[in-house]
């Protein structure tokens, strides 16, 4: 019998429609791989499989865990149930613990709630919980709180919180998506080891269709709160019938195509760049340490060449970035666009900084949201000593917004009036406006579906031959990496581990930090549909 | 902690110092020349100059700053111009009303808003948070003063509970005592509520909307035990700011209510003193405040760190 059915599952809030008709099942010990883009519906199938929903919620169909119904269950049945019957893990590592508790009293909360149990019990209890996260506690003590550990460890604190009482299901939403890929890699296999030693159900939810493919043994595949294909993970990855479904997987593997041409001219060249921090102070007066961020780091692009930079979160590649835009000082070395400082006397030199533009991770937090795009995308103008006004302005504007699949209509909307997708490529047009010849893509497309990614990665390929752009392409996701760009830099610690044409580097990598990187990185079954 | 503990004392120690001297300057560049103000406008130069001498105002600026700071470190407030009594004596006494005023007023005030604000947060949206918030609102908006004035006209001149003002002595026992500062402490702890409690409810429900709280659902809490246990301690942190501005207020800013109520509080005290030009007074009263205000602010550091661990430092 299987652990969890959810039979013909209709959602709606307020009166809007989120899900139609849903169904699947979870078995013990076997991984249910829910796959979609946001908005999809795939958290709020999870979150009423644990009736944890929003006010307003109106649900109709059936959920039944092991044989018993959920939707007619009491509050207090259900919280009976939450903890106990059904363990969930959260997207969001950071936020997901309370701050002002040690990690040993979360964990023992769990326990406390449902059993009456004396709290030193509970507390040996928590302890073995973490351990099976791989938090034993010689190194990882009940009594340290959450800001003392990485995105990573709470991650698997989380994880000991969900397993601590040995559920029968569990439910995970995104449980690697904001983390590294080794660290990624390590939390899969956590989940495919408890789910083996407890005979778990789990149903992984996630975006991205290489995270699961390694891991499901069924899988599901949802849009728009409807399932369109649905099978045994194996069939399914070879028989895609669905056209959202083989359109998703063309989506993962999208590479655009770019135009080749000889490119000699170096363009931006950093000589030995050093970037330090003051940490840590001992006492008052005491030394301070200082902590190099940016570390003796030398590499040029040429004119017209995609360059990527991969590492993982911490290793300097955001600080590199503020650092080559003039906005950090560096302490050693120099950054010069064609053959300019970026920056002297202690600031940025407007006539190098004009040549380069660079468009961030977050398309909802870097721009303002009480300005209209007009005034959004002009912005790079205050960089020109004679910015243009009336006619050109407005010129300029609509062959920046044309430039990017726009229109000129949408110059006097406000920023929450477009989707994700729709405010990278604004982002993009804000960068393009001045006619830079430097892009530095910083994590530009992570935060987007893979569909929604492949458009804008098609669109700087394109806008790349048209005005002869050169780009930066910085990420920690190596197949966006390995899809637009020709050579490649590895990052770790602040130093450039390795480097070479991006080809050669993911398929033969000489460091071992890179052997690291690429083996933990998903991949799709090299033979599917 | 340590290292916390004393970096914040130290901080204190400088704020003091600056305030010291910020407050001295400023009552050097005010016009009016305590000695003539004390003699009448028919005084003799060689009477006046005789007068400063001995109230220590001759010497140069630096002579007189020294000598009042120093002072002050061992507790001698010099002697007030006016009621020819030391100024620590005077202080003492009017201190004795106005501390326990304030701490009534900000207990009376914590007790209205701790339950008002989990209660309206804890129902968003329903007629409880509606009346609530539609409450304070007036409670804002409303002069304390005009509240005052309203108060002693119900409960003293109609049903004759309270007497209408003045301040019986704690000789006459504490009941009576508390029961003179009654009515003042509701009066000022009105506003202060009123704006507590919104600060309460807002936190409440920022903090509930945070991820921890979803996590604490999915582990089997009910919505009261995911608030109680897990909500309520992070919103602590605003509230805690709030109340230690609100407490630094009350004990400096009753001058109207002490006015209304006729109490011989510190409020009372400083200004009569400036109307008197008692310079002294002026400035040591002031000093105390600032002392107070500067106390009040190191606590809710403390009570930051107690509350929060990321602010205990690292191990």
């Amino acid at each position: 019998m299987s652990l969890l059915v959810v039979d013909n599952l209709s959602l709606s809030i307020h009166g809007t429609p989120i899900l139609k008709d849903v169904s699947m099942k979870v078995d013990p010990g076997r991984i249910l791989g829910v796959i979609g883009e946001s908005g999809s519906g795939k958290s709020m199938t999870a979150f009423s499989v644990l009736h944890l929903l929003p006010n307003g919620a109106d649900l109709s169909g059936n959920i039944s865990l092991a044989g018993q119904d959920i939707l007619s269950c009491s509050e207090q049945q259900l919280c009976g149930i939450r903890g106990r019957d059904v363990g969930m893990v959260f997207q969001e590592p950071m936020t997901a613990l309370n701050p002002l508790q040690t990690i040993g009293a979360q964990v023992a909360e769990t326990i406390l709630i449902h059993e009456r149990v004396p709290k030193a019990e509970a507390l040996a209890r928590a302890a073995e919980a973490l351990r099976r996260a791989e938090l034993p506690e010689e190194k990882f003590p009940l009594s340290r709180y959450p800001h003392e550990l990485s995105g990573g460890q709470r991650q698997r604190v989380v994880i000991a919180m969900a397993i601590a009482l040995r559920p029968k299901l569990l439910i995970a939403d995104e449980p690697t998506t904001a983390l590294d890929v080794t660290t990624q890699a390590q939390i899969l296999a956590l989940l495919k080891r408890l789910v083996a030693e407890d005979g778990m159900g789990l149903m992984l939810i996630s975006h991205d269709l290489a995270v699961v493919a390694d891991l499901a043994d069924d899988l599901v595949i949802m849009r728009r709160g409807e399932i369109v294909e649905s099978g045994a993970a194996q069939h399914l990855f070879r028989n895609m019938r669905h056209p959202y479904s083989r359109a998703l997987l063309e989506a993962s593997g999208h590479v655009p195509e770019r135009a080749t041409s000889a490119r000699t001219m170096p363009l931006l060249r950093l000589q030995n760049v050093v970037r330090e921090y003051e940490s840590h102070v001992h006492g008052w007066w005491g030394r301070t340490d200082r902590f190099r961020a940016v570390d003796e780091v030398s590499f040029e692009i040429r004119k017209g060449e995609s360059l990527g930079l991969v590492g993982e979160s911490g290793c300097g590649k955001s600080t590199l970035t503020r650092a080559i835009l003039g906005l950090e000082e560096i302490q050693g070395g120099e950054i010069l666009l064609d053959g300019k400082s970026v920056a002297s006397d202690h600031q940025a030199n407007r006539d190098v900084c004009r040549r380069m533009q660079v468009v961030f991770q977050d398309p909802y937090g870097s721009f303002n949201p009480r300005w209209r795009v007009d005034r959004l995308i002009t912005e790079p103008f205050h960089l020109l000593d004679d910015p243009p006004r009336g006619s050109v302005r407005e010129a300029a504007i609509v062959e920046a917004l044309e430039s990017v699949g726009m229109t000129a209509d949408d110059s006097d909307k406000y920023i929450h009036e477009f989707s994700g997708g729709q405010r990278q490529r604004i982002a993009i047009a804000r960068a393009l406006i001045i006619r830079p010849e430097l892009i530095i893509l910083d994590e530009a497309v992570s935060a987007l579906d893979v569909s929604v990614r492949a458009q804008v990665l098609d669109l700087l390929a394109d806008l790349g031959d048209r005005f002869g752009l050169t780009y930066l392409f910085i990420s920690h996701d190596l197949s966006v990496v390995r899809s637009i760009t020709e050579r490649v830099l590895v990052m770790k610690s602040g130093r450039i581990v390795e480097e070479g044409p991006t080809d050669r580097v993911f398929d033969r990598p000489q460091h071992d930090y890179t052997k690291q990187l690429v083996a933990a990185t998903p991949v799709l079954p090299a033979d599917v549909a | 902690m340590l290292q916390y503990f004393l970096k914040r004392l130290l901080s204190l120690g400088l704020s003091l110092v600056a305030a010291s001297i910020v407050i001295f300057l400023a009552l050097e560049v005010v016009p009016g020349d305590p000695a003539a103000y004390m003699l009448g406008i028919n005084a003799q130069e060689d009477t006046l100059n005789a007068l400063r001498e001995q109230l220590g105002l001759n010497g140069t600026i630096l002579q007189r700053y020294l000598s009042w700071a120093g002072g002050l470190l061992v507790g001698d407030f010099g002697t007030s111009y006016t009621y020819r009594i030391p100024v620590a004596e005077l202080i003492g006494e009017r201190l004795w009303v106005s501390l326990p005023l304030a701490l009534y007023a900000l207990t009376l005030s914590t007790m209205i808003a701790f339950p008002a604000g989990i209660w309206a947060a804890s129902r968003r949206g329903s007629y409880v948070d509606t009346g609530v918030m539609g409450v304070t609102q007036l409670g804002v908006a409303i002069p304390n003063f005009w509240f005052a004035m309203l108060m002693v006209l119900v409960f003293a001149i109609n049903l004759r509970w309270f007497s209408a003002g003045g301040f019986p002595g704690w000789d006459e026992g504490v009941l009576a005592g508390l029961k003179a500062l009654t009515l003042p402490a509701v009066a000022l702890a009105l506003p202060q509520a009123s704006i507590l409690t919104r600060v309460m409810r807002s936190s409440l429900l920022d903090t509930l909307g945070e991820d921890f709280i979803r996590s604490a659902r999915a582990k089997g809490l009910t919505r009261g035990q995911a608030m109680w246990r897990h909500a309520l301690r992070n919103a602590l942190i605003p509230v805690l700011t709030i109340m230690g501005l609100q407490f630094s207020f009350l004990l400096a800013g009753a001058i109207i209510i002490e006015n209304v109520f006729y109490l011989p509080g510190l409020g009372r005290l400083v200004f009569q003193a400036i109307s008197s030009r008692d310079l002294i007074v002026v400035e040591s009263v002031v000093m105390l405040l600032v002392f107070a205000v500067i106390l009040v602010n190191f606590s809710v550091d403390l009570a930051y760190a107690l509350v929060d661990p990321r602010l205990r430092g690292r191990r």
